[in-house]
């Protein structure tokens, strides 16, 4: 085997590198949004990549047509869009079965990519090209040179980029943080409760339904947080990275790490894109080496190994580990109904 | 990754190394069908393509029209590709990359006496996924074009309502699995599109290259081993591995699950996971451009009057109906048939009559297997084979069974023709992009007025 031939530092060196960069804290920011909705509520979101769309629209389109350097109008609209899109959702689907809850999500989520990127729309989300002028009120907030590079060891980032990656993972302590404190709150014992025994809550006389409709809007907004970070770190907002199965990416982060715990949603996401960028690189070493002969697989046929690493992963761990690495066994337990 | 230290603590318990196994037998399975060999290498790049033909009055013949001169820009207007059409009045444009593009005809070079149906679309927007081709049209008429919207004829009705029920038959196919399995387990199984993709790229595989598209070492032998055969006979291993595929899957997955007591949202997310992986090897081992059939790809319409309609559509049209019939008589009279019905109903009285309801789970599950894979070969001689199709139908069906009731057969066929002639109809009104958006649209609004769909009762859902 020629296994020492390989650019090892440079694998572990990425590996490392992409584990805490801004995809891991979108990542981590939209799995959080995923625990409120059905670690504690017991909702099944399969479309929270629709609420991420949804953050990352309401700020880009503000910026780009109403404020200039409002950043914090900016902030509140994509809030807000990701808020009326739950209620849009939680209107007809929270008095249903959970499974009817999965598929109107996902398929919601799907209308928001196809409408946004259609030519109907295309004078104001600009189509499949999408928005790419807003970027600038928000990186004028960065303190950092982006001319500098700024970090240490295999954690080394230009100016821009260690700002938005700063930011990402700030918004992703002060999510957790929220979240960790609404669920202690007697608010957040409601909502644990419902997922536990919906008629049992009802009786006491609290209102479930609106109880699970606050927790479908306080997971959305949060989702929609991870979509403006995303929007932030990349300077863009384009309709096709909003594809529906993206929703399962983030639900392997928040299985990994454990439904039901506020930080389990952080470590999933930091394995999830550190385990994913080392099979990445390792695979197109193995490839570029001739280890993997090209007859077996191309280039360009070794990023679809991630699909497949996310595809058994997503079968295995609910087969034999439901709970992921924190949580508990109960949490998956319950059934759709 | 933690989870497998965690699988090999636990290998003392059989049932658990027993369903890790079987697992990975299927996955195995799938990737020596898939992958063992490219099926085959395609240069990819995107293109876009106009065949350009018009109705002559005299002959009532379609007439390519030929050296017309097409201009195709990008985005921020600069001129990527210039061209004419050919001997059968095609074209086709080499683009740089993906995205959207204005393609203009030059009206001056059209032939004498033929104009622009409407003059006023001389340009046409087309977008251009990833290594695939765009497509546009221009209607031309003989005369005179009429400036402006001339209205919707009967005739442009009379074909959308055929190609939706076309489209439908199809869906319904597909969408009866998904439902039965629905019924009889109440697991929603999102790798239910990957089931019709599978059938289609199998089909794909025995048309062109028999099975030692996947085994190299079968080079050589006789067909349909060692070389392609004809679609139909494809047709039929594709019935037989979509139905291995259904069985497999409940046999080697989900009765164990159900066996261990896993809540039917864990199924959910293992039928989510699967699906993602059988997808990607589907692109594996099927590259990412969409291709034809070996067989009855080219084929002119015939011309009934109203509407016109390939041979080939017809006949898988009739096929459909005669199908579904079949299965309709069988769940209303068979043994079986009353069988899944009463489980479906009610499982533990069903048990506690007698019927063996694993067995019937399994039955329903091939039957499933079987029919989306049928489905799928369909969709594929109709549209094209692709890799993606799994996804990419896989909404319809939940709109299709959604809006008939989840969990009922007749419902599932009933929701999907009205998806079908939905989507095709709604093209008259919103541009054909957002077709889906509407069929998407539909679900929701049903769930909001009769969350039971049109043939669901009122006390499964609430």
């Amino acid at each position: 085997m020629h296994l020492a031939a390989l650019d090892w530092g440079f694998i572990f060196e990425q590996t490392f590198a992409q584990a805490v960069a801004l995809n891991a804290a979108v990542y981590a920011i939209a799995a959080i949004g995923l625990n409120v909705h059905f670690g504690y509520a017991g909702l099944l979101n399969f479309g929270q990549v629709g609420f991420v769309a949804m953050g990352a629209y309401g700020m880009g389109l503000t910026v780009t047509y109403w404020g200039q350097d409002n950043v914090i109008l900016a902030v509140i609209v994509g809030m807000l869009f990701a808020a009326a899109f739950a209620l849009i959702l939680g209107v007809p689907t929270l008095r249903l079965r959970a499974d009817y809850l999965a598929i109107v999500t996902i398929v919601a989520a799907e209308i928001i990519r196809l409408l946004a990127r259609s030519t109907a729309l295309r004078g104001i989300t600009r189509g499949a090209e999408g928005l790419n002028e807003f970027v600038g009120p928000f990186r004028d907030l960065s303190p950092f040179d982006p001319s500098q590079t700024y970090g240490f060891g295999p954690w080394q980032y230009r100016g821009t980029q260690f700002f938005s990656i700063l930011l990402g993972w700030a918004v992703v302590l002060l999510c957790a943080v929220l979240v960790w404190r609404l669920m202690n709150s007697p608010w957040g014992r409601v909502v644990k409760a419902i997922k536990e025994d919906e008629d049992a809550v009802s009786a006491l006389g609290k209102n479930a339904y609106w109880y699970k409709m606050q927790a479908l809007i306080l997971g959305g907004v949060i989702g929609g947080f991870a979509g403006m970070v995303l929007a932030i770190g990349n300077a863009t907002v384009q309709p096709d990275f909003f594809v529906a199965p993206l929703t399962f990416f983030f639900w392997l982060v928040l299985i990994l790490g454990g439904v039901g715990k506020v930080w389990s949603p952080i470590v999933g996401a930091v394995l999830y894109w550190g385990l994913i960028t080392f099979i990445r690189n390792l695979g197109r070493g193995l490839v570029d080496e001739g280890i993997i002969p090209t007859s077996v697989m191309d280039t360009s046929q070794v990023d679809q190994i991630q699909f497949w690493v996310v595809g058994i992963s997503l079968a295995l761990l609910m087969i034999f580990r439901p709970q992921g690495i924190f949580g508990s066994k109960e949490e998956m337990a319950l059934d759709a109904r | 990754m933690n989870d497998s230290t965690h699988i090999t603590q636990r290998t003392h318990s059989s049932g658990i190394r027993s369903l890790l196994i079987r697992a990975s037998a299927i996955a195995g399975l799938v990737l020596l069908m898939l992958g063992m060999t490219p099926l085959v290498a395609v240069a990819e790049g995107e293109s876009v393509s106009v065949r350009l033909r018009y109705t002559d009055v005299e002959t009532g013949e379609k007439t390519a029209a030929v050296d017309v001169a097409f201009t195709v820009r990008d985005e921020s207007g600069a001129t990527v590709g210039e061209g004419t059409t050919d001997d059968e009045g095609r074209i086709e444009l080499a683009l740089p990359g993906p995205g959207t593009y204005e393609l203009e005809i030059d009206p001056g070079s059209l032939p004498e006496g033929i104009n622009l149906r409407d003059p006023d679309r001389a340009t046409a927007t087309v977008v251009v996924e990833e290594g695939q081709s765009g497509a546009a049209i221009f209607a031309l008429v003989q005369g005179e074009g009429s400036s402006g919207d001339s209205g919707i004829t009967l005739r442009q009705v009379a074909q959308l309502t055929v190609e939706g029920i076309k489209f439908g038959l199809f869906l319904g196919m597909a969408a009866i699995g998904l439902s039965l399995i629905f019924g009889t387990t109440g697991l929603v199984n999102f790798a239910h599109g990957e089931m019709v993709g599978w059938g289609m790229l199998l089909a794909y595989l025995f048309n062109f290259y028999g099975l030692a598209g996947a085994f190299g070492f079968m080079e050589g032998w006789p067909a349909p081993f060692g070389d392609g055969i004809n679609l139909i006979f494809a047709t039929l291993f594709a019935i037989v591995g979509g139905a291995a595929l259904g069985y497999a899957f409940d046999r080697l997955l989900f009765a164990p699950l159900r066996r261990r007591g896993a809540s039917l949202i864990a199924q959910m997310v293992v039928t989510i996971g699967i699906g993602i992986l059988l997808r990607y090897l589907f692109l594996f081992g099927f590259r990412g451009t969409p291709r034809f059939f070996k067989d009855y790809t080219a084929q002119s319409a015939l011309d009934l009057g109203l509407i016109e309609i390939t041979p080939k559509d017809l006949i898988t049209a009739i096929i459909s109906i005669m199908v579904l019939a079949g299965v309709g008589l069988f769940i209303q009279r068979a043994r079986m048939g009353k069988a899944m019905r009463a489980v479906a109903d009610n499982r533990d009285l069903a048990e506690s009559s007698g019927i063996d309801v694993q067995r019937v789970i399994r039955f329903v599950w091939t039957l499933g297997g079987s029919l989306a894979a049928l489905g799928g070969v369909f969709i594929g001689l109709s549209e094209q084979v692709s890799w993606n199709i799994g996804f990419r139908i896989l909404l319809l069906i939940f709109a299709g069974v959604i809006l008939g009731g989840l969990g009922t057969a007749y419902g599932a066929l009933v929701g999907s023709l009205v998806v079908g002639i939905g989507i095709q109809l709604s093209t008259l009104f919103i541009p054909t992009e957002l077709k889906n958006v509407g069929a998407y649209a539909l679900l929701i609004l049903v769930l909001i007025i009769r969350p039971q769909g049109i043939l669901g009762r009122a006390e499964r859902v609430g």
